[in-house]
């Protein structure tokens, strides 16, 4: 009992650790774009099917997601959700967190609000910047969180990279043999993916996308309202400065 | 109308109150933008007590809950997310406004003889309004939160003899729990504003009795027309409501600028690892308080000898209280004949520009990890800090002053 507390309680640090190390990774810059609606609506095909296994997004609620990103209710229940539950509900899954602790060291976190707390940046090039390495439990390692928990669940869409990928580095032109580097973030594959780099690349652009709008899916609500209440209270200021224009005149 | 006033009037005095307070209040009419502070200070109260009461209709108060609950708000609540930005980010201009109306007390003089009481009254509120935003801020239970209260309930342990029992009394737990969570929300929301609006009434009844200080810092009762009234006075209200109603334009256009643009601040209003629930297993990498705690922060943080026996840390405890301490004997502490930085003499003038220097860059010196070099920066900017105070009788009665003018200048 002892010993598992204490396995337990490492496994619970080591990705702190690993965090606290990793403050310097460099990383692909990622803006996101809460109205690409295309690119949310093929980011949550991708989240539900490839990432929902194992982690939830419990504080959101199918519904909202189905509103926002204009899939309709019926076409979404069909598609996007697997675990049977009402289009109303939380998105929460199925997978028990003291066994999924067991399995990965670590319950896999809840991602609803992932991108507020690395940032998109982080949470782009990390799902890109998995690689082979045999010393590993689950065989892989990645660029940007090392000794990672978590498996490659992507590896046959991106394929599986040979060497660490290269995770924010500029693309440049090799001198002696005028290759491109960097337009694949993998020079080397162990396993072939179904997807090209540049595929990968956009696909995991999406995931990102619809991520960020997940962590904060008011935002573009929100940023048109704020127009709005400020240019009111421009027009208040003008008011506001005639009649204190006004009362004043006379004060010397 | 008139009769309904009436009939009121006779049995409660509102238009006494009415005039005593604004239509009759003469304030100053040399008033410049450092006097818009303290009715945005008020401004601001109003927004953080209207938006939190809305935010306790959907709030839960548990460490099962309470990290769900916000979020709900977020998402579910009708205007959730407004509500919950306009609390968050009035937090911290709360804390603005309140800096800047400090300042402009520590510039005109506005602490001294007879306005001890208001200035009195005034570091009460400040002293709350810490105590407010620190309970506050342990509510969305978020990793931050939860480390940051720890952190700081730990400071008392560093007391001798009591220290420990004191800082389990106060998280009434061995550790941050919902024991401490449920009592924290029960301050936060009841006891500690209650008396925030005390002393607010208090500040302001003491200022009504002795009269506004202005930029010259003279006293204008001294110069009275026929009628009994201050030459330079001018009624409150209608001429300085309408006045504040240009500052409250401003602050608003910055205000909804964060609120609806740039809530999290870059993490300064709301902190990243804050969206991440409490885990009491995984501390974060980097523990930082709030912006607005970070110069005395820094402060504590720039003791790193012990002393007598006891460990730098309970000195750290006691140079961060001392620093606020010493801001309650200000009034005793000035011994200029004049009030107002304008004719003071160019010593006041460099203090007043060290202090305000010092304690903004202490404050950068708190978000960011300590390093070596900037644990030296900090203690030699607390000693600025202090010094500022502790040599304030000297430079004060020192200095060459400039005459005073008899009027306000404009």
């Amino acid at each position: 009992m002892m010993r598992k507390l204490i396995f337990g309680l490492v496994f619970a640090i080591l990705p702190a650790i690993g965090l606290a190390a990793g403050v310097a990774v460099p990383l692909d810059p990622m803006e996101p774009d809460h109205t690409n609606k295309e690119s949310l609506q093929r980011g949550a095909a991708l989240f539900t099917n490839y990432c929902m296994g194992c982690h939830s997004m419990e504080y959101a609620r199918y519904k909202r997601v189905s509103d926002d990103l204009e899939v309709p209710a019926q076409l979404f229940e069909e598609n996007l959700i697997f675990t049977g539950a009402k289009i109303g509900e939380l998105m929460k899954n199925s997978m028990n967190k003291d066994m999924a602790a067991d399995w990965f060291g670590a319950p896999p976190p809840d991602l609803t609000l992932e991108t507020r707390v690395r940032g998109e940046s982080w949470v782009y090039s990390y799902l890109r910047g998995f690689y082979k390495d045999e010393t590993r439990p689950l065989g892989v390692n990645n660029a940007v969180f090392d000794l990672v928990g978590m498996p490659h669940v992507m590896v046959d869409l991106q394929g599986l990279c040979a060497v660490k990928p290269n995770i924010g580095v500029d693309a440049s032109v090799e001198p002696l043999s005028g290759n491109i580097n960097n337009g694949d973030v993998c020079p080397e594959y162990a396993i072939e993916g179904s997807m090209s780099g540049a595929e990968f690349d956009q696909a995991m652009w999406d995931l990102t996308n619809f991520m960020s709008y997940m962590g904060d899916p008011v935002k573009v609500e929100r940023e048109r309202l704020g127009i709005f209440v400020l240019i009111f209270v421009v027009i208040f200021f003008i008011f506001a400065y005639l009649l204190n224009r006004e009362y004043w005149k006379d004060v010397h | 109308m008139q009769k309904l006033l009436n009939w009121v009037d006779e049995r409660l005095p509102v238009v006494d109150a009415w005039n005593k307070h604004l239509a009759k209040y003469y304030a100053p009419k040399n008033f410049n933008m450092w006097y818009f502070f303290g009715s945005l200070a008020m401004l601001v109260l109003v927004n953080q007590l209207v938006t939190g009461i809305w935010l306790t209709m959907s709030y839960n108060p548990s460490a099962e809950g309470a990290f769900a609950s916000v979020e709900y708000i977020m998402r579910d609540v009708e205007w959730g997310w407004l509500l919950r930005y306009l609390h968050s980010t009035g937090a911290s201009a709360f804390f603005v406004v309140v800096y800047l109306h400090m300042f402009r007390g520590l510039m005109y003089g506005s602490y001294q003889k007879p306005r001890e009481l208001i200035w009195i009254f005034g570091m009460l509120i400040y002293l709350v309004l810490m105590a407010e935003a620190f309970m506050g801020y342990l509510l969305p239970w978020g990793q931050m939160s939860y480390w940051g209260a720890q952190v700081i309930v730990n400071l008392f342990g560093a007391i001798p003899v009591i220290g420990e029992d004191l800082s389990l009394w106060i998280r009434g737990d061995y550790l941050i729990s919902g024991i401490t969570l449920n009592r924290f929300f029960a301050l936060h929301v009841v006891a500690l504003p209650i008396v925030l609006l005390g002393l607010v009434v208090l500040h302001i009844l003491a200022l009504h009795e002795v009269g506004s200080n202005n930029p010259d810092g003279i006293e204008i009762k001294k110069n009275k027309d026929e009628n009994g009234i201050p030459k330079d006075g001018i009624p409150f209200h209608p001429y300085y409501t309408v006045h504040d109603l240009l500052g409250v334009a401003v602050f608003f256009f910055i205000f909804f600028i964060v609120v609806f643009f740039f809530p999290e601040m870059g993490g300064l209003f709301l902190e990243k690892p804050n969206f991440e629930p409490a885990n009491n297993l995984k501390t974060p990498a980097h523990i930082a308080p709030v912006w607005y705690f970070t110069p005395f922060y820094a402060m504590l943080r720039a003791v790193t000898v012990d002393l007598f026996g006891l460990d730098a840390k309970f000195w750290g405890v006691v140079v961060m209280g001392a620093a606020i301490a010493i801001l309650f004997v200000l009034p005793w502490l000035d011994r200029s004949p004049v009030r107002s930085i304008r004719y003071k003499g160019w010593l006041s003038k460099i203090a007043l520009a060290i202090f305000a220097v010092s304690f903004i860059i202490l404050g950068y010196l708190g978000i960011v990890p300590a390093t070596e070099g900037r644990t030296t920066a900090a203690q030699i900017l607390t000693a600025l800090y202090f010094l500022y105070f502790i040599l304030m009788p000297f430079y004060t009665r020192m200095e060459k002053t400039k005459p005073v003018p008899e009027r306000v200048t404009g």
